[in-house]
């Protein structure tokens, strides 16, 4: 895959206050245009432009999933053979409760589970049953369920542009 | 503690469409009030208690770092005694790289991710992390990704004909 190189400063200014957050503002990005001297109509083209590009993946919230109810998370780690890995993988990342889905290095005789899914529920139960439905539809039956018990930190990256 | 909100079947679906795609347009609220058959007011109103309750975290752009091409990351695991967690968080915490950290129920108790982007150096910042918190290396975990299946954390609110709240 070709790298695509963000060296337009119109864009980087955009994206720099962007991906720190739209203000709470019925016009939005007319408030952005203010802050980096493009017009409305531009902030609002170049956003397009740069979500059709793939370079923007979404514009959307980000929502505390703990106040909608959605309160049990686990880190599930799977054994699962070389060959099968890019099977399994995009077989895991087709699922919504499944938020992250990635191939690990192993550190043998030390840690031994390549394969890693982050799974939400509404609690426990409902996920530990998934992580068996999950086992089933893939034979793999050499996994951990590794659940969350405390939030130290939560933020995001943040890119350098 | 209980920190679950109570949400009607409106804020449920303007949650969706806000998360799913927010809308490139001069009044994106009056946007999502059309779909939703309110007025861009009573959608501005809901949108300001939402993030009020703590329930909307952000809007913001999620940018595809493979695309970018300027980030790596790990994940990091280390077996903390229990005396000895609060100094050890304390110091994980202070990396702006650090972006989740969790205690989770295993051995290895204590996860956290390690992304550097730009000019930084990802081993370099794990081995300053290894140093201050003085965690033996036997009782540390360093799982570079390999490969990306997915990053994308969305959540489903409307349930389709089984809300049972309904």
């Amino acid at each position: 895959m070709v790298k695509k190189r963000m060296n337009d400063e119109k864009d980087q200014a955009i994206l720099r206050i962007t991906q720190d957050g739209l203000p709470l503002d019925k016009r939005p990005f007319k408030a952005i245009a203010a802050r980096t001297g493009l017009s409305e109509d531009e902030v609002i083209a170049r956003l397009k432009r740069l979500k059709s590009m793939g370079v923007i993946k979404r514009l959307g919230i980000s929502v505390n999933q703990r106040k909608v109810g959605i309160v049990a998370n686990a880190v599930i780690a799977w054994k699962v053979p070389e060959e099968l890995v890019e099977r399994i993988g995009n077989i895991f990342a087709a699922h919504r409760e499944v938020t992250h889905c990635y191939e690990r290095v192993t550190i043998p005789g030390k840690w031994e589970y390549n394969l890693f899914t982050v799974v939400h529920g509404y609690n426990r139960e409902s996920v530990e049953d998934f992580a068996r439905r999950m086992s089933e539809m893939v034979g793999i039956r050499d996994y951990i369920v590794m659940f969350s018990n405390e939030q130290f930190k939560r933020t995001s990256v943040k890119h350098p542009f | 503690m209980k920190e679950e909100v109570k949400l009607d079947r409106t804020d449920k679906e303007l949650l969706q469409l806000m998360q799913d795609e927010f809308p490139l347009d001069r009044s994106p609220y009056a946007v999502l009030a059309r779909r939703l058959g309110l007025t861009e007011d009573e959608v501005f109103a809901r949108v300001k208690r939402l993030y009020s309750e703590g329930v909307i975290r952000n809007l913001r752009t999620i940018l595809n770092s493979q695309k970018l091409g300027t980030c790596s990351s790990t994940l990091m695991a280390m077996k903390v005694p229990e005396e000895d967690m609060r100094r050890v968080v304390g110091i994980v915490n202070e990396y702006m790289s650090v972006t989740h950290n969790y205690r989770r129920e295993h051995d290895y108790n204590l996860w956290f991710t390690v992304t550097t982007c730009g000019d930084k150096n990802l081993v370099d910042t794990v081995e300053e992390i290894k140093r201050r918190t003085g965690v033996s290396d036997s009782d540390v975990l360093d799982l570079p990704t390999t490969r990306v299946f997915k990053i994308d954390v969305r959540f489903k609110f409307v349930n389709d004909g089984e809300e049972e709240d309904e």
